[in-house]
């Protein structure tokens, strides 16, 4: 901490109350994209089960909501649940679910990579070699067993490179959450921005975080790949 | 009830105007983010390594951070740039200007600048597929190299890039409502100014959703046409 203070001793925009903003811009940031690529994921599975399924009533509604919500820009998804949030509820017994800009953001988020989500593992199972299929079933293996034995371990390992972008975009799409008042990332270097009319100094150095985590996701999913996809390597030990 | 739907309180043009806006912005950015995407790509593929350092540089900066950040770098920096500039101008040589930079200007640049990025990866990728026997034959021939470039590489190379070009259109478009948040009046500032002040925020909202959607649909057919159109002759397995 002396160390860091020291650093910043002769300097009038990284004071350590900037810093300070930073950090809690870091932590907002990191809880929304986790949170709804949690979310997201978990809706994402059986949205895509259905999605495959080739009886319409059940993958024709799953194709209108991935139609939806990744032929529309994240930012008006995010006005129209916000904005429509805050006009339709406001004090109606729902509205502690919409009271603070992070909720309505959260819904927007996780509406939305979930929508992504789905498209990538419906590609990942449609992939599936028939054969394996076809083996599974002459074994007598049930559609559900078939599916969490067979179908699904393929599917995930297949949808990781894929997914890792996924994730990448979720984080770099997470900065228009600072347009509804959430002090997100970005959201901490507008304002520092703004306080000391200082674009390069504030957009820069919250770049540079943003490449930082951009890094280190690809890292973790090299390191995930390189663990699950280690039967698909080219290189013998 | 249909008088109550289509009433629009008189935003009805001013939000029709900001779809123009939108579609300007998105075909301008994506005539300069296929320039940059060419000369990137032409720079990664070239034997000097200053070039390829500064491609390489430039498509890995771009892709690691979000777009609004950029965006907002390019609008209030450069605001700060000009001003710098208009200052040392009256002090060097007494020359009394002013002059705001322009949020759609400031737009189209961000997102060709930034998709220039994801095209020059696109391009680079669609140069390799392209047979190098190709290329050799062209030279054979004593063809220069701009009559390589535009007789032989580049309409085979369009085939292999296309359906990356295309996802970076649908991608590019989405972007475009990025604008609002600088202030240009595109449909998605309008529709939020008019939720505001109308207080019916799904009136203004979903004929916006109903645009993007259009403008994603046409985009798709365009796409899937191009395709055919620059892969006739080639031979697929299984029609």
């Amino acid at each position: 901490m002396n160390y860091l203070e020291e650093l910043l001793a002769d300097n009038d925009i990284f004071t350590l109350t900037t810093m300070a903003e930073y950090w809690s811009g870091l932590v907002n940031t990191t809880q929304l994209v986790l949170l709804s690529l949690i979310i997201g994921l978990v809706l994402a599975l059986p949205l895509a089960l259905m999605r495959c399924s080739n009886k319409a009533y059940l993958s024709k509604p799953v194709y209108l909501f991935t139609y939806v919500f990744r032929g529309t820009p994240l930012i008006v998804q995010l006005y129209l649940i916000y904005y429509g949030s805050g006009f339709t509820f406001n004090d109606t017994w729902i509205w502690p679910a919409f009271e603070k800009a992070f909720y309505p953001a959260l819904y927007a988020f996780v509406l939305n990579t979930a929508a992504y989500t789905t498209e990538i593992l419906r590609g990942a199972i449609m992939a599936t070699p028939r054969g394996e299929i076809e083996a599974a079933k002459a074994y007598g293996m049930s559609w559900w067993k078939r599916t969490l034995r067979i179908v699904l371990p393929s599917a995930f390992r297949r949808a990781l490179p894929a997914y890792s972008n996924e994730v990448i975009f979720m984080l770099h799409a997470s900065a228009v959450a600072s347009t509804v008042t959430i002090l997100d990332l970005t959201g901490a270097a507008y304002n520092i921005y703004s306080r000391y009319y200082a674009p390069f100094e504030a957009f820069i150095f919250v770049a540079f975080i943003y490449l930082c985590l951009t890094f280190m996701i690809i890292y973790i999913f090299k390191r995930i790949e390189n663990r699950m996809l280690a039967h698909l390597s080219t290189s013998r030990p | 009830m249909i008088d109550y739907l289509f009433d629009f309180h008189g935003y009805g043009p001013s939000i029709f105007n900001g779809a123009i806006i939108t579609i300007q912005v998105g075909l301008l950015s994506l005539l300069l983010a296929l320039l940059l995407g060419l000369l990137g790509a032409s720079a990664k593929l070239s034997k000097n390594p200053v070039a390829q350092g500064v491609a390489t540089l430039y498509t890995t900066i771009i892709r690691g951070v979000p777009d609004l950040v950029l965006m907002m770098l390019i609008y209030y920096g450069g605001q700060v740039m000009i001003n710098n500039f208009t200052d040392w101008l009256y002090e060097a040589f007494e020359i009394d200007i002013f002059f705001n930079i322009n949020q759609f200007v400031a737009g189209v640049f961000a997102i060709g600048f930034i998709f220039g990025a994801y095209m020059s990866e696109t391009f680079r990728g669609a140069f390799l597929a392209v047979d190098r026997g190709q290329i050799e034959a062209g030279v054979a021939y004593g063809m220069t190299r701009w009559q390589i470039f535009r007789r032989i590489s580049f309409p085979q190379m369009m085939r292999h890039a296309l359906p990356g070009l295309g996802n970076n259109w649908l991608v590019m478009l989405k972007t475009t409502a990025l604008v609002s948040v600088i202030g240009l009046a595109d449909m998605v500032r309008l529709a939020t100014e008019a939720s505001k002040a109308v207080h019916q925020p799904f009136k203004f909202f979903i004929p916006v959703v109903l645009v993007y959607l259009a403008l994603t649909t046409v985009s798709e057919w365009l796409i899937k046409y191009l395709e055919r159109r620059y892969s006739a002759g080639v031979i697929s397995g299984q029609h």
